[in-house]
């Protein structure tokens, strides 16, 4: 059941990612409206597959890498949507169901067995700490999506050639805003999952920080974020130097996801 | 029964000859009632704005009409009934037809896509309906006018993208800004463009409008005018730092905002974004600003560019709705022809049941010593033959079909029904 679900909400990804593209080149009420349905279709689905895993595995399921990039599209999805409802933005979809696509699709690659989980990860924490993390990196996903569109607008603007997607992106103030207040919204909560992680490592490893290339990573990106705020209270880097700097931290975030599961380092890779 | 259009517009009479076959004011209504009392004439509507003055009607012979037509216009407006002959365009038909939607669509403005024709249209046809000029033709095609123009502006974009540059400066403040209504408006100097603009992002609603300019008396009496603050033209700099949107037209003979001073300024509104349009010649506006980030400068060509590339686009759209256009066109024209089946039913039952009673009222003096009765079953019996006969074409009359034209034609020709109608 929970395989046929994720099927099926990949199945809908896929269709919703397809119309969104096209909706880059040629846009209507009408597409708008069936891409929104099948990114929401999808979207129910891949809740039901999750809640479906936690029944059968009986805990929060991120702890294989299918589960965890699974998790991380579906915070992205939910973000997207919370957004959608805020600021109505269709054409974000553009900028964000792709990646959604590809996670899944990854995702759909790996291994989805359910392992019985090791002691370590058999805690309280497991669920507290990871959401954290997810939500704050799907938020940062977000901001990275926010801040492509940003920069391509800026582009239109300072360029003085006003094609292309000029008319419907949204204005240059709305986009920075957005991605301010998704930066605003990721960034305590990594920081929650860094002080969670600690107090996690501490109850089983008896050491609050292990330096493992996850906590270091998670670091760098968490200095990377602290400099987007600070830079922007302080010194009001706002608009283009915002919008670059979500892409760059972002990306810091997708290589040391990837980096760490690939070279298999450290207490973060799944078994 | 067919439409017929005669008028002119921007594109074939200058000024003064449109004003003077214009309707005005109560010329309007008076005009209107004397053009349907025209005989060659059975429905009526004027449309006068100041790029055209159109008549359109409901017409039998289009050749009449159009004489009729002229003379009613020299004598209306008093002027020499041969000037008028090569001064105005007539349609007839399916290019009237598609003249009147072409208008309504707003394909024949000055400025294609300007949406104000489509409301003229709709006045003028509500004052015919008010007069009554009009019936089954021209209101169907009127309604029809409205909904192919509808349609054109939602299926288009020939509407979209502003070809006025203070609209163009209008339509980039809001893709720069979220909320014009927290926005302040500084207008640097004076002159009638500057001033369009500011006009345009008032009416779309800042928060506040600041006047300078280098005399100050000016700067007083042009913010009383637009309802602002005036400012001394040395502390414009100081203001810019809570100012969003400038428009300057000053005539400075060198920039009177250098890179450096922007910079300065940027520091203090901590980087939040400022869109400046310059519209004065020479540039007042070190062009370099546009450079920093956050800074959006315009001047008077890169906004002329902008109006360029929409009024391009309009053409392209231009093209989609002249596609529409012929669509609905053929939707309407199957609608008239619809129409003219009726008369073609009527006539065709007249004649039938002329020939029944000829040949009865030859029959019964024949034949002697015959009863009511008898009378009663023989003319029963006709009946019910011609019914029977002629059912068959009503009903392929009757029926909306593709050829529907052709038909008409074949019964008309098949059963010797002659062109008069009635």
């Amino acid at each position: 059941m929970a395989v046929l679900l994720f099927e099926l909400a990949l199945t809908f990804y896929f269709a919703a990612t397809i119309v969104s593209i096209t909706e880059l080149f040629k846009s209507s009420k009408i597409t708008s409206r069936i891409m929104l349905s099948l990114a929401a279709v999808g979207f129910v689905l891949h809740t039901a597959n999750i809640i479906f895993r936690y029944v059968t595995a009986g805990h929060i399921p991120i702890t294989n890498p299918h589960e965890a990039t699974s998790f991380f599209s579906w915070c992205i999805v939910l973000i997207f949507f919370i957004l959608q409802f805020r600021y109505k933005i269709v054409l974000l979809s553009s900028f964000i169901m792709p990646i959604v696509f590809i996670l899944m699709l990854s995702s759909s690659m790996l291994s989805r067995e359910i392992k019985p989980l090791s002691p370590v990860l058999h805690s309280y924490w497991l669920g507290i700490h990871t959401v954290f993390a997810f939500l704050g990196n799907a938020a940062f996903a977000m901001a990275f999506g926010v801040g492509s569109m940003y920069l391509v607008q800026e582009h239109y603007v300072k360029s003085k050639r006003l094609g292309g997607l000029f008319e419907r992106l949204p204005s240059l103030q709305t986009l920075d805003e957005i991605n301010y207040r998704l930066i605003t919204f990721g960034f305590p909560l990594l920081t929650l999952a860094i002080i969670t992680g600690a107090l996690w490592a501490e109850s089983a490893w008896g050491s609050y920080w292990n330096w493992d290339p996850r906590e270091t990573w998670s670091l760098i990106t968490w200095f990377i974020y602290a400099i987007v705020l600070h830079a922007r209270l302080v010194a009001g880097w706002r608009g283009r130097r915002a919008a670059f700097l979500s892409i760059i931290g972002f990306l810091t975030i997708i290589i040391a996801f990837a980096g760490i599961q690939l070279l298999r380092k450290g207490l973060h890779v799944f078994p | 029964m067919k439409v017929f259009v005669v008028g002119l517009n921007h594109k074939i009479a200058d000024v003064d000859v449109r004003e003077k076959l214009a309707f005005n004011g109560p010329k309007l209504e008076e005009g209107l009632t004397r053009f349907k009392e025209l005989t060659e004439i059975q429905e009526a509507i004027i449309l006068s704005t100041c790029n055209r003055v159109e008549l359109y009607a409901n017409v039998t012979d289009a050749g009449l009409a159009s004489e009729s037509v002229k003379t009613f216009l020299s004598e209306f407006h008093g002027i020499n009934r041969g000037s008028l002959d090569n001064a105005l365009y007539i349609y007839d038909d399916i290019d009237a037809v598609r003249h009147i939607f072409r208008v309504a669509s707003s394909l024949d403005s000055m400025v294609v896509g300007e949406p104000q024709i489509l409301g003229q249209m709709k006045d003028a046809f509500e004052l015919a309906l008010t007069r009554k000029t009009t019936g089954i033709l021209l209101n169907k095609l009127m309604k029809k006018a409205i909904s192919v123009a509808k349609r054109v502006r939602t299926e288009t974009k020939i509407a979209e993208n502003a070809v006025s540059i203070s609209f163009a400066a209008v339509e980039l403040a809001k893709k720069i800004f979220t909320d014009l209504s927290k926005k302040v408006v500084m207008l640097l100097g004076a002159g009638e463009m500057a001033e369009l603009a500011a006009k345009h992002l008032i009416s779309s609603g800042v928060k506040e409008v600041l006047v300078s300019n280098r005399t100050y008396e000016r700067a007083c009496e042009l913010s009383k005018e637009f309802k602002g603050r005036p400012v001394k033209f040395d502390e414009f700099i100081q203001e810019m730092v809570h100012t969003g949107i400038i428009i300057c037209s000053t005539g400075a003979p060198a920039y009177i905002l250098t890179r450096s001073q922007m910079q300065k300024v940027m520091k203090e509104r901590k980087q939040r974004p400022v869109f400046i349009i310059d519209i004065s010649v020479p540039r007042n506006i070190d062009p370099e600003i546009n450079d920093l980030d956050n800074v959006y400068l315009y001047n008077v060509d890169d906004l002329q560019g902008v109006v360029d590339a929409n009024m391009f686009e309009r053409q392209k759209e231009a093209e989609k709705a002249e596609k529409i256009i012929e669509e609905e066109l053929a939707s309407f024209l199957k609608w008239q022809s619809s129409l003219d089946s009726v008369p073609t039913i009527v006539a065709l039952r007249e004649k039938a049941e002329e020939i029944k009673r000829e040949e009865l009222a030859k029959l019964f003096p024949k034949i002697q010593g015959m009863g009511e009765k008898e009378k009663e079953a023989i003319e029963y019996m006709a009946t019910a033959i011609v019914n029977k006969l002629i059912h068959p074409p009503t009903a392929a009359l009757k029926e909306a079909s593709e050829d529907k034209d052709a038909i008409v034609a074949t019964i008309r020709r098949l059963y010797g029904i002659n062109g008069e109608e009635k």
